[in-house]
Order: structure tokens, then C-alpha cells, then sequence
């Protein structure tokens, strides 16, 4: 195999090409499972039906169920998974091994609902939809990570600023009776920690994870305490209208696309904006260019007088904003009130998330998408009654988190001065 | 600035004397400061640190006090009075839920009763039983920090030494307690060590950082201790709530005094104080990690093993942190429930950042919180202030400790040379 990669006087990454044998080996394991642990016990002739069109939906097109046999349908992931596996073993994909990866990866998730739903109905555009809600707190997490880290600081306070955020949103929505009140607020608050975390790591030259661990314990310390102090007297302090969700005409009669993006509340669409806002400010603006080049080179940056402090206060700030914000979604956009510790990990999630996306707003939303999908796949699956114990599904959003992150960083480039503090000389 | 933390008065103190040659020091501007006025000055800011956190706690209990608004405006002063003696009333009993309250000590031997006696140091006995667990995931953290890791996964790693800790505590049957009790011990390492493994060889082979990983490890972990409490065969017989089997009587601490829970465990635990410390700064494997904390690329050029010290060290820490989950099995509950750890991995970040990553101050460090902690169930119970007031105070304590500057602000302490942050963690790219 080797000497397949090693043209003469070429230089050989013994690194890499040990990495393209571990996943073609992994290819040929999900083969393995596919064809002898998926399809034990499954009856030739059963079906697994996957549906498409949204339960209680009047409007829209008709879409049929999609009706798959079992029993085939597992046999072609197994040869699939086990063709990618000889090729990769072989011959290797050159660039393209990440985008087989992407295939190989969805095709035995295919497989594996297949399974989940034989002789059953699993609505696979129910899970797409989930995919969806789940993703939205984690994509505000990791645009809140890449503001900060754009511009140089690490913010690893995403979950306490999300889980505050929370707190104040239902809080102070139940207490107005407005949530667009609350929504505002859980943004002020977020501000504050962005400005604490700002202050500690810019000010006071904190270590960076240090100050943003000290956010995290502090938030759910503060929440928990006065959610055990106030709100189990005052019930009424946290029960907070919940924001209706708004289908936009004609886009949400869209088959699958439809109910995922334009049938949500005014959160997802707040998101669009975001990423938009933040892609072309980040990459086609002054403010973008200068962002990036303090989170690059900060010293480069005074030189021509970009002021690199007041950069990364402002940035720190935004970021904390952003996910006060997005942290008001939990209470606000979907459960209604709040309970003590209610983001579980969100937060860091989204930070894996934003490296997944190479710390581009789009490659986050994307990147949160996989992580929403791994989510949504396990609330689902715990309701069909599948023979997994369900705390191994509930594993599975952080397995996947910690697979991304082995496999991605030293192959995604963080911004070269990220976590640095900046001293000028 | 490596220049300036290599004359940090602190550092110095702790080195043993007559290990230091003399001329290896650069020359001081003024004369050394005394023993004494260096071991005072590096007291000052934890000391202060604690204090004020205890000032922010005192005022958020104030204002978590929705009456006390309300009163505000038509009796000001009846108003901030009774906040006054909510807040001395709650501090109150948690210091005599710590420390025990001096009224008792005093009935106590004036009876000569040696039930009573014993039952007064009761306060003590627990804060003792607190201040266990978190040496282990105290030294955990510093151990990671001495080699320039962030161990936040000392709660997964808890978690899953209790597991293995509680297994051989109960399906091991029939030995002598000086063979069960090593051997459970050794299984409560070995089983964080493993939860220790996976983020060290991550980083060290993909350069996954540990801060996410073990983050997750966390998750995971809770996860896996829900499921394995209710396997058949771990979960107890007739039991339908996820609680393990009762560990043999033989693999338990033996108790300090009778009558009190404090026990044994908690001289293990002075004892892996010293063995950390002699590992790091004794051994040439410590004198590795250290040099790979401070410097990685200086360590590789003297031909040290990055990827070999990382993963040592990570599943060292993971150990420790799983001696704090066996001791609490085999020193307090006897068996296994999910609720074992409560952020014991976390308090182990403040304490070995208050004990600034070194091993002899963790012991005082974990005193301190396993006090605010044995102290802290009884103020919930006398006066109605929550348990998770002595997190947010724990926090405030990282903050003020982690940015001494912060401090010294607050108090206009003037200090001779700066002093950056001595820990480090680094960033995803490094």
C-alpha cells in the first residue's frame, strides 16, 4: 500500500498513510456490522418505511412514504461501505478522502435507521426537522466561539453564556409577560459575561480557559442557586410565552426542505440573518478584515493601527451577545421554562462545532447540523423501543463531538493567535 | 516573563532547602524577602480571594431575597438589617456546620461524656470527609497543569473509578481486608486512569485538545454510569432505581475514630499528596512533564517524549481523580449511585488553582472548600440558602486566584515584580 502512494522521490506522510489505512479499515468494519449484526434476526421479506411528509401538515405537496426491504437495503450499505473500504485500502482517494468519509458515514447512518425502523414507520422528515431545532442553540454557540476566536480569544464560556441566557430569558419574559423583553435581556447578559470573559483575558491577561471555565462554574452556580432559591416559590417567574413559530409562505410548502428551514420560530430565522451578517462582515468587510488580521497576527495589526485590544473587547462582547441570545432559545424557543442545567454540554458542542467549520459561519451551521442530526437520531430511536440501551443513544452527540474533533484539528487552521493575550511593546 | 516566573517568591518556598544552589538564581534587585514575608505575601491573595468571594456571595444571597425589595422602599433600614442577619445567619452556620460551634464543644466536655465528645467533633469529621475527595481531584488537575494539560474531566474520571472501585468491592468476596481494600483501591486507579487514557493519546496522537474531549469523557461518563447501575448483576437485587450492590465490608475504609464517618481515606490522601510531589519534583519522569508543561518544543529538542509524557500524565490524573470516587464508595456511601460526584471534578480546578498547581497546597485548599462544602448542607437546612451558593462562592475563588491581578487591583496591593498566571492550558492549534 505504501508503495501505491509513494511515487519515486516523493515524500511519504507516514502519518497519513497510516490514517488512510485506519479508515479503510473503519470502512470495512461498518460493512462488517451492516452485513452480520444489523441483518441478524430480521425477516427476509420486512420493510422498513421512512416518512417524508410532515404529521398534521394540510398544505404542500403529496410526498409518498419512502418503503425500503430491510433485509436488501442493509446488504447494499454493506457492499458499499465494503467497495469504499478496498478502494481506500487499495488505491486510496487522494483529496477526496473527506468527502467519501461524508458518504461512507451517511450511507451506514441510512443503514442503521434502516434497521431502527424495520417492520416499523420512522418519520425520517420528523428527524430532519429535529436535526434542525437541535442544531439551532449549537450554530449560536459556535457563531458566538467564532466571533471570539477570530479575533483571537478563546471563548470557551459558551455554555455558561447559553445556560445564562436561558435563565434570563425566562425569567424575565415570565416577569414582562414580553418575551421579546426577555430575548433582549438574556442578550444583556450575555453581553456582561462576554465583557467579564473580555475583561479576564484581555485586561488582566487570564489564562483563556482558565477564565472561561470560571464562566461556566459561576453560571450554573448562579442559575442553579436562584432557581432553587426563587423560582420554586415564585412559579410564576418561570413560565414565559413561548415564541409561535412562523411558516414562511410558500418555502415551507417545500417537500423536506420546507418543514426543516422555513416553519420554525423567530429564532431559526434570526440565525439566517446571523450567518449572513457574520459571513460577509467576516470576509467582505473592513471590520472582517481587520478582525481577522488581530486574530492572525495582532502585532502586525497595531503596526498599521488597527487597535487590537478595542478589537477583541468588541468581538468578545458580540460573541457573548450572540450566545445569550442563542441561549434564550432553550427556555424561549422551545421547552418554556427553565430547569438547572438544561444546555448539557450545548455550549462546548457548538465550540466542536465551530472547529468542524473551520471557523467559517457557514461551515459552523453546517458542522451543528451533524451534531443536531446525531442529537435528533437518538430522541428518536429512545422512543421506537430498539434493542440499544438508551443511554448509549444519549452518548452518541458526544462521541460524535469528541470523533470530530480527533479527526479535524491540525487538519482545520485556527486563527494564529488564538488564546494568545497581546502585549504592546 | 519565564524569567520572572522562575524568581516567583512561591516557587522558591516550596523547593526543599538545600536543594537549591545558590548561584543558580538570578540576582534579586532588593535582598531575598524572609521565609516568613514570602510565605505571608503568597498567602495574601487566596486569603483575600476567599474573602471576597465570600463578600459577592453575601450580596447575591441579599438580592436573591425577592422580600427584600419589596421592603426596601418603606423600611430602609429594617430592611438592610434583616439582610444582615440573613447573610451572618447563613455564614454562621456554615461555619458551624465546618468547624462545629464552640457552645458545643464547651457542653460537651464539661458532660465528660466521650459519646458527646465525639459527636461535637462531628462538624470537623465531615469537613474532613469533604476535603477527601477533592485532594484526589485537586492533585488530578494540578498534576495535568504541571505538564500543561487542563484536566477538566476529573468528574468522568470520579465517575468511572467509582465504578470499578464499587465492582470489586462487591463481587470480590471472601479476602482479608489488607488484600480487598489494596485491590479495590487499585481498581478505582486503574478505572480513571483508562477514562485518563483516551483524552491523552487523542492529544498526543491527533492533537484533539483535552479541554473538549474530557468535556465529553464527562457526558459520557454520567451516561455510562446510568446504564451499568442498572445491568443485572451490578444493580442491587430487588431494587428498581439505579443503585449497585453493596460493596463487602472488607474493602471498606477503616473509620478514624468510631463513631465518626471520617476515616482513613483521608490519610491516603496526604499520602498521594506526597507522591505526586515527589513525582514531580523528584523523578526524572515529573522533571519531564514539568519540562513538557513549560516548554514542549524545548522538551522535544532534549529528546523527552511529548506524546509519552502526555498520555502518563493524563492517565495519572485520571487515576487520582479515580481515588476520589472510591474513596467516597468505600469511605461514605458503601455503594454506587449516579449522584456520587456532585462537581467534585470541578472544585478540583479551583483548589488546584488556589494551591497554584502545587501538591502541598492542595491539602490546604481542599480543606477550605470541604469545608464550605460539610458546611454548606447544614446552612441549606437552617436557613433555607441554597447549596449552590458555595459553587458561585467556589468560582468567584478560581477567578480572584486565577487573575491575581484582578486581586491586587481591588486592594491596591503593590507587588515588586509581575507575575503572570502560572498555569497555562494551551489553545487548539499548539
Amino acid at each position: 500500500m505504501t508503495a501505491a502512494v509513494a511515487a519515486p522521490g516523493a515524500i511519504v506522510d507516514r502519518g497519513a498513510v497510516r490514517r488512510q489505512r485506519i479508515i479503510g479499515i473503519f470502512y470495512l468494519l461498518l460493512a462488517a456490522i451492516a452485513a452480520f449484526v444489523l441483518t441478524s434476526g430480521i425477516a427476509p421479506e420486512a420493510t422498513s418505511t421512512f416518512a417524508l411528509k410532515p404529521a398534521g401538515s394540510k398544505t404542500g405537496l403529496d410526498i409518498p412514504n419512502l418503503v425500503v426491504p430491510s433485509v436488501v437495503t442493509l446488504y447494499a450499505v454493506a457492499a458499499l461501505c465494503g467497495f469504499l473500504g478496498a478502494i481506500q485500502l487499495v488505491r486510496g482517494f487522494g483529496t477526496r478522502w473527506a468527502v467519501v468519509l461524508g458518504i461512507a458515514v451517511a450511507v451506514f447512518v441510512f443503514g442503521f435507521l434502516t434497521w431502527a425502523a424495520v417492520g416499523k414507520s420512522m418519520s425520517l422528515i420528523g428527524i430532519l426537522q429535529l436535526t434542525v431545532v437541535k442544531a439551532l442553540p449549537i450554530t449560536f454557540g459556535a457563531l458566538s466561539g467564532l466571533l471570539c476566536e477570530r479575533a483571537g480569544v478563546v471563548n470557551i464560556a459558551i455554555e455558561g453564556m447559553l445556560l445564562t441566557g436561558a435563565f434570563t430569558g425566562a425569567v424575565v419574559g415570565s416577569a414582562t409577560g414580553n418575551n421579546i423583553v426577555g430575548l433582549v435581556a438574556a442578550g444583556f447578559v450575555g453581553a456582561a459575561l462576554g465583557t467579564l470573559l473580555a475583561v479576564l483575558a484581555i485586561r488582566y491577561r487570564m489564562d483563556q480557559i482558565i477564565a472561561g471555565t470560571v464562566i461556566n462554574i459561576f453560571a450554573a452556580g448562579i442559575t442553579g442557586f436562584v432557581s432553587t432559591r426563587v423560582l420554586q416559590l415564585h412559579r410564576e417567574l418561570n413560565e414565559p410565552q413561548r415564541f409561535p413559530q412562523i411558516p414562511i409562505p410558500v418555502l415551507s410548502d417545500i417537500p423536506i426542505i420546507g418543514p426543516m428551514f422555513f416553519n420554525g420560530n423567530i429564532f431559526l430565522y434570526a440565525l439566517f440573518v446571523l450567518i449572513g451578517l457574520i459571513h460577509y462582515g467576516l470576509f467582505y468587510t473592513r471590520w472582517g478584515l481587520r478582525v481577522r488580521a488581530v486574530g492572525e497576527h495582532p502585532r502586525a495589526a497595531d503596526t498599521v493601527g488597527i487597535n487590537v485590544l478595542g478589537t477583541r473587547y468588541r468581538n468578545v462582547i458580540l460573541g457573548g451577545i450572540v450566545a445569550g441570545v442563542g441561549g434564550a432559545y432553550f427556555t424561549l424557543g422551545s421547552t418554556g421554562s427553565f430547569v438547572q442545567d438544561m444546555t448539557a454540554g450545548r455550549g462546548f458542542i457548538g465550540l466542536a462545532a465551530m472547529i468542524f467549520g473551520a471557523w467559517t459561519p457557514v461551515g459552523a451551521f453546517l458542522a451543528s447540523l451533524v451534531f443536531g442530526f446525531a442529537d435528533a437520531v437518538q430522541a428518536r430511536l429512545s422512543i421506537l423501543n430498539i434493542p440499544l440501551p438508551s443511554e448509549f443513544l444519549l452518548m452518541v452527540p458526544y462521541l460524535v463531538t469528541i470523533v470530530v474533533v480527533a479527526g479535524l484539528v491540525g487538519r482545520v487552521r485556527a486563527p494564529a493567535a488564538d488564546g494568545r493575550p497581546y502585549e504592546k511593546e | 516573563m519565564t524569567d520572572e516566573q522562575h524568581v516567583d517568591p512561591v516557587i522558591e518556598a516550596d523547593l526543599p532547602v538545600g536543594a537549591e544552589p545558590a548561584g543558580e538564581r538570578p540576582p534579586a534587585a532588593a535582598a531575598p524577602p524572609s521565609r516568613l514575608a514570602t510565605a505571608v505575601r503568597g498567602l495574601l491573595v487566596p486569603v483575600l480571594a476567599v474573602l471576597s468571594a465570600l463578600v459577592i456571595g453575601a450580596i447575591i444571597i441579599v438580592l436573591s431575597d425577592l422580600t427584600f425589595f419589596e421592603r426596601l422602599s418603606a423600611d430602609p433600614g429594617g430592611a438592610l438589617g434583616d439582610a444582615l442577619g440573613s447573610v451572618w445567619s447563613a455564614y454562621g452556620a456554615l461555619i458551624s456546620g465546618a468547624l462545629g460551634s464552640p457552645g458545643a464543644y464547651v457542653e460537651a466536655f464539661a458532660s465528660g461524656d466521650s459519646d458527646q465528645i465525639i459527636s461535637a467533633f462531628n462538624p470537623i469529621s465531615e469537613t474532613l470527609l469533604a476535603a477527601t475527595p477533592l485532594i484526589f481531584t485537586g492533585l488530578a488537575v494540578a498534576l495535568g497543569f504541571q505538564c500543561g494539560l487542563f484536566n477538566i474531566g476529573a468528574e468522568g474520571q470520579l465517575y468511572v473509578g467509582a465504578v470499578a472501585a464499587t465492582f470489586v468491592g462487591f463481587a470480590v468476596t471472601g479476602l482479608p481486608w489488607f488484600i480487598h481494600l489494596p485491590l479495590a483501591v487499585a481498581a478505582g486507579f486503574a478505572g480513571g486512569a483508562i477514562w485518563g487514557f483516551v483524552p491523552g493519546i487523542l492529544k498526543a496522537k491527533t492533537g484533539a485538545h483535552e479541554v473538549i474531549v474530557t468535556i465529553m469523557l464527562n457526558y459520557t461518563a454520567y451516561r455510562f454510569v446510568e446504564f451499568i447501575l442498572k445491568l443485572p448483576g451490578y444493580q442491587r437485587e430487588g431494587r428498581s432505581d439505579p443503585i449497585s450492590k453493596v460493596t463487602e465490608a472488607s474493602s471498606w475504609y477503616p473509620p478514624l475514630i468510631e463513631g465518626l464517618r471520617a476515616n482513613w481515606g483521608f490519610f491516603l490522601g496526604l499520602a498521594a499528596v506526597f507522591a505526586v510531589s515527589w513525582l514531580l519534583f523528584r523523578s526524572t519522569k515529573g522533571f519531564e512533564f514539568r519540562a513538557v508543561g513549560f516548554n514542549p518544543s524545548a522538551a522535544r529538542y532534549a529528546g523527552m517524549s511529548i506524546a509519552g509524557s502526555t498520555i502518563l500524565a493524563m492517565m495519572i490524573s485520571g487515576g487520582l481523580a479515580g481515588l476520589a470516587g472510591t474513596g467516597i464508595v468505600l469511605g461514605i456511601t458503601r455503594s454506587l449511585t449516579s449522584g456520587v460526584s456532585a462537581g467534585l471534578g470541578f472544585d478540583g480546578i479551583a483548589i488546584a488553582l488556589m494551591a497554584r498547581a502545587r501538591p502541598r497546597g492542595i491539602i490546604f485548599a481542599a480543606l477550605l472548600f470541604g469545608a464550605l462544602r460539610a458546611g454548606a448542607t447544614p446552612m441549606q437546612s437552617a436557613t433555607g440558602i441554597p447549596i449552590d451558593l458555595v459553587v458561585v462562592v467556589q468560582a468567584l475563588v478560581i477567578m480572584f486566584v486565577a487573575a491575581p491581578a484582578l486581586v491586587r487591583g481591588i486592594y491596591r496591593i503593590r507587588v515588586p515584580e509581575a507575575t503572570g498566571t502560572e498555569v497555562f492550558s494551551k489553545g487548539w492549534g499548539s
